[in-house]
């Protein structure tokens, strides 16, 4: 029985799975709690797709693809910049033109030159077969992303909320906008290889969001998503192998589900919680 | 870091002009002149470019021409030693993210913490400090959405005193606010102008203006009028200042000389009136509490 249950142990590409998605699923998680706040949702998809054309150059080239990423992610976020400048229209649609432009340029360029990668990793994402190459560039970008946010957490929480505070304290407020755009870029390249490109913005917004509702501080919020985006990754990658379902929709999946119990459980926010004070001052004006 | 050097807190803004992206000038060759313990009113209509001064003042616009200095710095210089603090109005702040009331206050002392901006005794110390003075240290604990109006407000005066900066930026700082909080607000300013403060209040809310301000700034793209408040706010500056927005009532036939002869009653909806007397004098001014007490 027991056996059974470690038996995902005895191999070691699920072992590689495990403990990589559950390092990802962590950095995400800790990401998600500004990108909730922020309200860059729809930032974090879109740069997810527009990495695509730097990762699959990087690939072609054989440099780290986190750089590929981070070159493709900076256009993309710079020509966003540059039209909003430019055009007047709305920023979502500015968002919307950008980023599925780059993903098409990266389809393009896989189906013109072949390469190691092709489309099922990219959507899917490869976790069961990543490389010891890959591991090591995972393992330094959730290191670098990990140290950078215990560092500058604090500052970067204080320009979310409030940015103009931040201004008058003189801050650099666009580093700081280019620090999160940054960890943003290296943290989808992460999570695009361990649940591929549609569920990343998942990986990075659930936990967060799910974290919002359990905690009315940010310090533990950030411990919340953190541990529920680590736990969910590893339960997922294990849970996948019984099953021999995807991992990165497993992963998905499981988060989402704690996301539903959270809003409907959660003692302050959630839709119970909310009922029982609404209850409560019913009877009160009973009375 | 000295936040008490000698030289004269003063400020200064020579001939600015903001011209925006589009092509909009918010405005125009702006100047006028401030020194230490005063409480000076910012007053314009909307679009007035008032909150564009305000932002030039923050550093958060350069101007195209011209300079603003806080004590012969120029502004940037002043933002990273302290100089600065900002009062938001309510609607600026997202009142659904998770922090504290005591997690705000210490954002008015990250510039005095190291990079990781952990608070030292003193730190801790200013912020109560701070929160004891607007009465607020009590909910010290409470997510800030979870306050109302009035002390939302007080909260965020508590982290600009927290800041111990040189000058305080409020604005609207009695919109949605309670009676309470706008006397703890007026005595605050005062306090602070006792210091040797710089206090600029941008409003439209022109009844309120004699209320606490000694000194005043009229804005409708150019500065119409500057300096103490019983010389700025003239029938005629107002006049120009607000063009056809404000509402005028003459008592031509004033009845004051055949009744108690001082007294005058006037009973307003919404926002406070401002009451000029023959001549264009000002008629109401809360005298008990100016720091000059200028007789009209």
């Amino acid at each position: 029985m027991i056996s059974d249950l470690l038996m995902p142990f005895q191999y070691e590409y699920m072992q590689k799975a495990i403990f990589v998605s559950a390092l990802v699923g962590a950095v995400c998680g800790l990401l998600s709690c500004f990108l909730t706040l922020k309200g860059w949702s729809l930032m974090g998809d879109a740069l997810s797709h527009a990495i695509i054309p730097g990762v699959v150059v990087a690939y072609g080239l054989g440099i780290p693809i986190a750089l590929g990423a981070f070159v493709a992610g900076t256009l993309a976020t710079g020509a966003i910049g540059w039209i909003k400048e430019m055009v007047a229209i709305r920023d979502d649609a500015i968002i919307g033109v950008v980023f599925s432009t780059f993903f098409a340029i990266g389809l393009l360029l896989i189906s013109l030159y072949p390469s190691p990668i092709n489309l099922k990793m990219i959507v899917f994402g490869n976790i069961l077969g990543i490389s010891d190459q890959d591991i090591v560039q995972l393992l330094a970008i959730s290191a670098l992303c990990l140290a950078t946010i215990f560092i500058f957490w604090k500052d970067l929480f204080l320009w979310c909320f409030d940015p103009i505070q931040a201004q008058v304290l003189g801050f650099p407020v666009r580093l700081l906008k280019f620090m999160l755009l940054t960890l943003l870029t290296l943290t989808a390249v992460a999570a695009l290889q361990t649940v591929g490109v549609c569920l990343v913005v998942a990986m990075l917004i659930t936990p967060g969001a799910t974290a919002y509702l359990l905690s009315d501080r940010f310090g533990t919020m950030m411990i919340i998503a953190l541990f529920l985006g680590s736990l969910t990754s590893f339960c997922g990658a294990y849970l996948s192998y019984f099953f021999d379902g995807s991992v990165g929709g497993s992963i998905v999946v499981l988060q989402t589900s704690l996301f539903l119990i959270a809003w409907i459980f959660a003692p302050k926010h959630g839709i119970l919680a909310m009922k029982g004070f609404k209850m409560k001052s019913l009877r009160l004006e009973f009375k | 870091m000295t936040s008490l050097s000698p030289e004269k807190l003063t400020i200064t803004v020579r001939g600015v002009t903001v011209t925006y992206s589009n092509g909009h000038r918010a405005i125009e060759e702006a100047s006028f002149h401030l020194e230490a313990g005063c409480i000076c009113a910012l007053v314009g209509v909307n679009g007035s470019g008032k909150s564009t001064l305000f932002k030039a003042l923050m550093g958060f616009v350069k101007p195209t021409d011209g300079d603003v200095l806080i004590s012969e710095r120029p502004v940037l210089e002043a933002q990273k030693r302290n100089w600065i603090a900002y009062v938001p109005q309510a609607e600026e702040v997202d009142w659904t993210f998770p922090v504290s009331v005591w997690d705000v206050v210490l954002m008015g002392r990250y510039g005095y913490m190291n990079f990781l901006r952990m608070a030292s005794s003193n730190d801790k110390k200013i912020a109560e400090e701070s929160l004891q003075k607007v009465q607020m240290w009590d909910f010290r604990d409470r997510q800030i959405g979870e306050l109302s109006g009035g002390q939302k407000k007080r909260v965020f005066l508590a982290r600009a005193l927290a800041q111990q900066s040189r000058v305080i930026l409020l604005d609207e700082p009695f919109t949605g606010v309670d009676v309470k909080t706008e006397n703890a607000i007026i005595d605050l300013m005062r306090e602070l102008r006792a210091e040797g403060k710089i206090i600029l209040v941008s409003t439209h809310n022109l009844g309120s203006v004699p209320d606490f301000c000694d000194h005043a700034v009229l804005i409708n793209r150019r500065v119409l009028a500057w300096g103490p408040l019983n010389e700025v706010f003239t029938e005629e500056n107002l006049t120009k200042a607000f063009g056809g927005v404000l509402r005028h009532f003459h008592f031509d036939k004033s009845t004051i000389d055949d009744n108690d002869g001082r007294s005058v009653t006037l009973i307003t909806d919404d926002e406070r009136p401002l009451v000029l007397g023959k001549g264009g004098h000002l008629e109401h001014r809360n005298l008990t509490n100016s720091k000059e007490g200028n007789e009209p």
